[in-house]
């Protein structure tokens, strides 16, 4: 992991005073409430339903456990008792007190953490994949680069003030987890064919009220062109992004007007200022980042540990969360786990004090300290000796999060949603809890295989519904909640947007739908065949005449 | 009345702002004034104008490319604010600062808060016309104490 310099550490910490003296301001009336704003977005605070709340960045979502122990001390301390991980592999704080916004600011600073640019008009958290520098079929590990990134980019001063929100995501190898064709700028890597190390660059992805996919305006950019290149693509956009509408100010808008072509010829022209220049990343910042996150620690470990082979026969239960909740790890011997935050009753992606403290414990005992945030909101321990994998799970089951359905339908992903968001249209939470109520039935999730469920309580998609495989979105009809239902999203290499199947439903009706369109997919599948795969191959149609009995 | 502060202090301000299209800018000129012109004004009249009395000021819309041929030699290039929270300003400054090496006085005007101060510094402005309200002791402060970025590729000289 990478470890706080001098400098860093006193930014975070001038950071602390700086707030608190534009908070007294504000809160004495010396600062008004426009002024006070922006200043308090770029500190990841919001004006909320029912009180403020506090976003606190996890960069490319990587967590030591004395890091994850603050956020349980802070849910207690300043919070009721719980905290709510982010489809950004951020966490909120939903029921903090305004005023007191900077001494939970001034406690992340003792962990090397803070809320900075989490919020606000500029470039937001860096996101990657959480597997990243443990998975097996990883190019090469993204996190150096998110690290450059996110220096380069924390108080970037001619950055500060874009015409709307600026997100970046890094995915390490050909299998996009990081769902890089849905941000503002993607970059994918690749090695050149003579072994130079860079990355394909997509632009104007996103999701939210107008979605996209990415689209790919670079097939190689080497590695120590990155930030003159990214500076080049965040001046343009500064410059020409459209600030008279703010639903039209993405960089999405201003790459459809300009066309892919006419906003690349910007953005190459400009980069010919400084490309080869001073701006290059050196050879020496490479290795010394790439030393913070390299790992050659493992203790040796038998790929075939007896103990672990003995507890898999004897234990359905535990066979099944090795199924779905255990990956490979690069290292033989070792595994990659998801714990996951999707039990039936729990909103999506919250975690309790006692479950954050109980997983730093675990992250200690059996992961080299190391917690990893996924944007599908679950924590990921990536360092697990396959032999620690039986006490791992007992431990994991004692917290509640040893649920083992990571890639199925209860693994939804939801946003907050009307019972905390003031943007929200409709609640999400009680949806998904009917949902996951409604299909508890592990044999019948296992059946179905990997299906991804994603839930938004309004346009702005922080529930990603457009990629989800099944998508419903929360809208506003009279002052009535409905939901509109999607077909077809995906992330990765497909990338895709999901298709309204048709007229929105109440509340109540969404269980039946889903429970509709299982039931054609039962029905339509091959052998074997994943859920995605068999819509795409049979049409929305059937679907679409089973939901709606034939009236849509 | 707002307050100027420039390389670090509170300074006396000679420079009178033109909004528009106004009349008899040549003669105004060569009566002694110094004015700061809009781009508009200053490039129908630049082949008349003594340099050292007539400088321009840029708005966000203004393409800054449009000074190069002339830039060394005037003496002050303001860039214009319409609120703060419009950042186009500090792309400007970057680029007449640091891409085309401009050497005068690059100042910001409109609105200018002390909050943003130090962010304007670090994109190459080095004087400030602050916005009515905002109180002279504070923005020395903000400038002496900015915060920067951890990165030292984008730690400005």
């Amino acid at each position: 992991m990478y470890r706080y310099k001098q400098a860093d550490q006193r930014l975070v910490e001038d950071r602390v005073a700086q707030f608190r003296d534009q908070m007294t301001r504000f809160l004495d009336g010396r600062l008004g409430e426009d002024e006070f704003r922006p200043l308090r977005l770029q500190n990841g605070l919001y004006v909320q339903r029912h009180a403020p709340m506090l976003r606190v960045a996890i960069p490319y979502g990587t967590l030591a456990a004395y890091q994850l122990r603050k956020l349980a001390d802070i849910a207690r301390r300043f919070d009721r008792g719980y905290g709510h991980f982010t489809t950004r592999s951020n966490i909120q704080f939903n029921w903090v007190r305004l005023e007191e916004a900077p001494d939970i600011l001034a406690e992340l600073a003792t962990v090397q953490m803070h809320a900075i640019q989490t919020s606000g008009n500029c470039i937001r958290n860096i996101t990657t994949d959480p597997f990243a520098g443990v998975a097996a079929d990883e190019l090469f590990d993204p996190r150096p680069y998110c690290e450059i990134v996110r220096q380069w980019s924390t108080l970037a001063p001619e950055f500060l003030f874009l015409p709307r929100k600026f997100k970046i995501a890094f995915a390490g190898g050909a299998e996009d987890r990081a769902a890089v064709r849905f941000h503002d700028i993607g970059a994918l890597a690749r090695v050149a064919d003579d072994g130079r190390i860079g990355f394909e660059i997509f632009v104007s992805g996103g999701l939210g009220r107008t979605p996209m996919v990415g689209r790919s305006m670079r097939d190689f950019l080497p590695r120590e062109e990155l930030l003159n290149y990214f500076e080049a693509i965040l001046r343009v956009y500064n410059r020409h992004g459209r600030r008279d509408n703010k639903y039209k100010a993405r960089i999405k808008i201003l790459v459809k007007d300009l066309t892919l072509e006419g906003f690349t010829r910007e953005v190459e022209d400009e980069w010919a200022w400084t490309r080869g220049g001073p701006g290059c990343i050196s050879d020496a910042t490479f290795r010394e980042m790439e030393a913070f996150f390299a790992r050659h620690d493992y203790a040796p470990a038998a790929a075939d540990d007896p103990g672990y082979r003995a507890a898999l026969a004897g234990s359905r239960a535990f066979a099944r969360w090795v199924e779905r909740n255990v990956l490979a790890h690069r290292e033989p011997g070792y595994a990659v786990v998801t714990l996951s935050l999707k039990k039936t009753g729990v909103p999506p992606g919250d975690a309790t004090a006692e479950q954050m403290d109980g997983v730093a414990e675990l992250a200690e005992r059996f992961s080299a300290g190391e917690i990893r945030v996924s944007h599908e909101q679950n924590l990921v321990l990536p360092h697990v000796a396959r032999r620690d994998l039986p006490a791992l799970w007992e431990g994991a089951r004692a917290l509640g999060m040893a649920t083992p359905n990571i890639g199925l339908l209860t693994d939804l992903v939801c946003c907050p949603g009307g019972d905390f968001c003031s943007l929200a249209n409709a609640r999400s939470i009680p949806v998904a809890a009917a949902i996951q109520q409604r299909f508890d039935d592990l044999d019948y999730l296992f059946d179905l295989g990997p299906l991804e469920l994603n839930m938004s309580g309004c346009v702005n998609a922080c529930g990603h519904h457009h990629i989800g495989h099944i998508g419903i979105l929360g809208v506003d009809k009279n002052n009535e909640e409905w939901y509109q239902v999607t077909l077809g999203g995906r992330e990765g290499s497909q990338a895709a947007l999901g298709r309204v199947i048709g007229p929105s439903f109440a509340a109540g009706q969404i269980p039946d739908v889903i429970a509709h369109l299982l039931e054609v997919y039962v029905g339509v599948r091959h052998q074997g065949e994943p859920f995605i795969d068999a819509l795409e191959r049979v049409g929305l149609d059937a679907f679409k005449a089973r939901v709606y009995g034939g009236a849509a | 009345m707002s307050t100027l502060i420039r390389h670090g202090k509170v300074a006396d301000d000679h420079w009178q702002w033109i909004e528009g299209d106004v009349p008899r800018v040549v003669e105004r000129l060569e009566a002694g004034e110094h004015l700061v012109l809009p781009l508009a004004v200053w490039s129908a009249h630049r082949a008349r104008l003594d340099p050292l009395r007539a400088s321009v000021w840029l708005g966000p819309d203004d393409v800054p490319e449009t000074l190069l041929p002339w830039l060394a030699g005037i003496p002050l290039v303001a860039i214009h604010f319409p609120v703060f929270t419009d950042g186009r300003g500090y792309s400007v400054a970057h680029l007449l600062r640091r891409r085309h090496g401009y050497t005068g006085e690059l100042r910001a005007v409109g609105d200018v808060l002390v909050d943003q101060l130090a962010l304007m510094a670090q994109c190459g402005i080095d004087s400030f016309r602050l916005r009515a309200d905002q109180p002279p002791a504070a923005a020395l402060a903000a400038l002496a104490g900015g915060l920067r970025s951890p990165w030292p590729g984008s730690v400005v000289p």
